[in-house]
């Protein structure tokens, strides 16, 4: 018995002592740390998903507070993270385009895919990519062993009824982990406010491309939609339709053209059309040289027009009019 | 003159013969984790040395005075562990305080020598070799010292290996794995040495 109360003892006059002990010298060592690496790595969102280029979120405040690196690498922090640093650091806020991602394939589900093989390897995109090219027979297209869907930190991808991954825009911070994981490299960081896109990798050539694609909805390189686009913001890359989304306003009148539904556009038939208010239109023509489509016309110094067959709603004449004269209806 | 040849025999035995990384296979993580640049190898070995001697020398006061009078030796373990850890946090402490870049280069390191096997491993080995205080001491400085220089020499070859033409799939862990087999191929050499 005495053995135990020994035992109890000793451990914790140890304790005790090497507690104050390391307490008294806490204090006598005490490092100043900068107090604003603390404050923003409170805001940071702390997924450490290593977006921002440094190993975690701790890391970036340090480099932020210590080293004057730039506020507005945190892509799940978003605009809001990079304002509330801004107001700490005492800087103007630089400003942050929201992104968001795509996967530019619309097959990989086991309903729609069609095999060269039945894999039975590893189960991960990385290894399936190795055996004689992957498993399904588009040698562009999703191999459907889920790399994306474990590399998201933000539980952003779905898979829906048919098995085929689907990225929640809602849930995207377009840390572009996903990116990294797919090797057959088919998801892109894209703008949020661009909605329409070219689902689809495929370099093959017309008929061969529609005939792998589980899901009948390959690329085969018409190009129709380059000549469509009012904006020439679409180029063919090896018999690829690519999107350049600097240019694009998504108009969506590629989709509209192209013959296998590569080119998705959640916008259809949702546009509005833009309509001069008469009475504040002071006839500047900045809304008619922006046109994509030379839809405006008109006289400067004279209410424009809008042609509303040639309008494709893509809403430029109505951000950039100066006295707020054109509404979309 | 006998004490001294008896040092000299310690000091061969812990650093050469008997060395903690590579005869007793004690402390491999900071051997491959911190051998990668000569100036952190050496901060971390001078971090182990200090860490080492000091360990030394509490626990052989705990084992002495405390735990052998107190009859609880099974303590031994726990106890030496708490003391350990405790001395690392200062050793942490004092560094970060008195020079911030060695603190930085040793990074996650140094909160690992609390539950590094071979500064336990030292404190133990002290106890069961029946050596007396000055002995222990000693013991741990030594040992201290041949993690070190183990350390530098990997540290030293690793820093020429990242210029050295190799295979790409070599570079990197692989190449330091198979120096490391060599290393203690070649301490094996020392074991023959006999006082």
């Amino acid at each position: 018995m005495t053995i135990i109360l020994y035992a109890i003892a000793t451990l914790g006059v140890l304790g005790l002592f090497y507690g104050l002990g390391l307490a008294f010298a806490s204090r006598k060592f005490h490092v100043e740390v900068d107090p604003k690496i603390e404050l923003i790595n409170e805001i940071l969102p702390g997924a450490n998903c290593g977006a921002c280029g440094h190993p975690g979120c701790f890391a970036y405040a340090e480099a932020i507070a210590g080293k004057g690196e730039e506020i507005n690498k945190c892509a799940p922090g978003g605009e809001k993270a990079v304002k509330q640093i801004a107001a700490i650091m005492g800087i103007k806020a630089a400003s942050m385009e929201k992104k968001v991602a795509v996967i530019h394939c619309q097959s990989g589900g086991y309903n729609n895919t069609y095999f060269r093989y039945h894999y039975q390897g590893i189960p991960t995109c990385k290894a399936a990519v190795l055996v004689s090219e992957g498993p399904n027979l588009c040698s562009w297209g999703c191999l459907f062993q889920n790399d994306c869907i474990d590399a998201c930190k933000f539980d952003a991808i779905h898979l829906d009824k048919n098995g085929m991954r689907i990225i929640d825009p809602q849930k995207c911070t377009a840390c572009g982990a996903c990116v990294k994981a797919c090797p057959r490299h088919l998801i892109e960081l894209v703008p949020y406010a661009k909605k329409v896109h070219i689902l689809c990798t495929s370099h093959d050539k017309g008929a061969e491309a529609r005939k792998r694609c589980g899901n009948n909805t390959a690329c085969i390189g018409c190009g129709l939609c380059v000549k469509k686009c009012p904006v020439e913001a679409i180029s063919m890359v090896e018999d690829l339709a690519v999107i350049d989304y600097q240019k694009c306003v998504s108009c969506g009148l590629c989709a509209t053209v192209c013959p296998t539904l590569a080119i998705i556009d959640p916008l259809a038939g949702k546009r509005k059309k833009a309509v001069i208010l008469e009475d504040k239109c002071i006839g500047c023509t900045v809304c008619a040289k922006k046109c994509p489509v030379q839809a405006i016309s008109g006289e400067a110094k004279k209410i424009h027009k809008i042609d509303l067959d040639k309008c494709v709603g893509c809403e430029i004449c109505y951000q950039v009019c100066p006295k707020a004269a054109i509404e979309m209806r | 003159m006998e004490f001294m040849s008896k040092i000299f025999s310690l000091a061969i035995a812990a650093i050469l013969v008997k060395n903690f990384v590579l005869m007793r296979f004690l402390g491999l993580c900071p051997y491959i984790g911190v051998s990668k640049k000569l100036d952190s190898a050496l901060g971390m070995g001078m971090a182990v040395i200090f860490v080492m001697t000091m360990a030394s020398t509490f626990t052989w006061l705990i084992q002495s005075y405390l735990l052998i009078p107190l009859q609880i030796e099974f303590l031994q373990t726990i106890a030496f562990i708490l003391t350990i850890a405790s001395l690392v946090q200062l050793v942490e402490m004092i560094i970060q305080k008195t020079a911030p870049a060695l603190y930085k280069a040793l990074g996650v390191y140094l909160p690992l020598i609390t539950t590094n096997c071979a500064v336990l491993g030292v404190a133990l080995l002290n106890i069961n070799e029946k050596l007396n205080f000055i002995e222990a001491i000693l013991n741990g400085f030594f040992a201290g010292l041949g993690f070190t220089l183990v350390l530098i020499l990997m540290a030293g070859i690793r820093e020429k290996l990242d210029k050295a033409e190799m295979p790409k799939a070599m570079k990197g862990l692989p190449i330091a794995m198979i120096i490391a087999g060599c290393m203690a191929l070649a301490f094996q050499g020392f074991a023959g040495l006999k006082f």
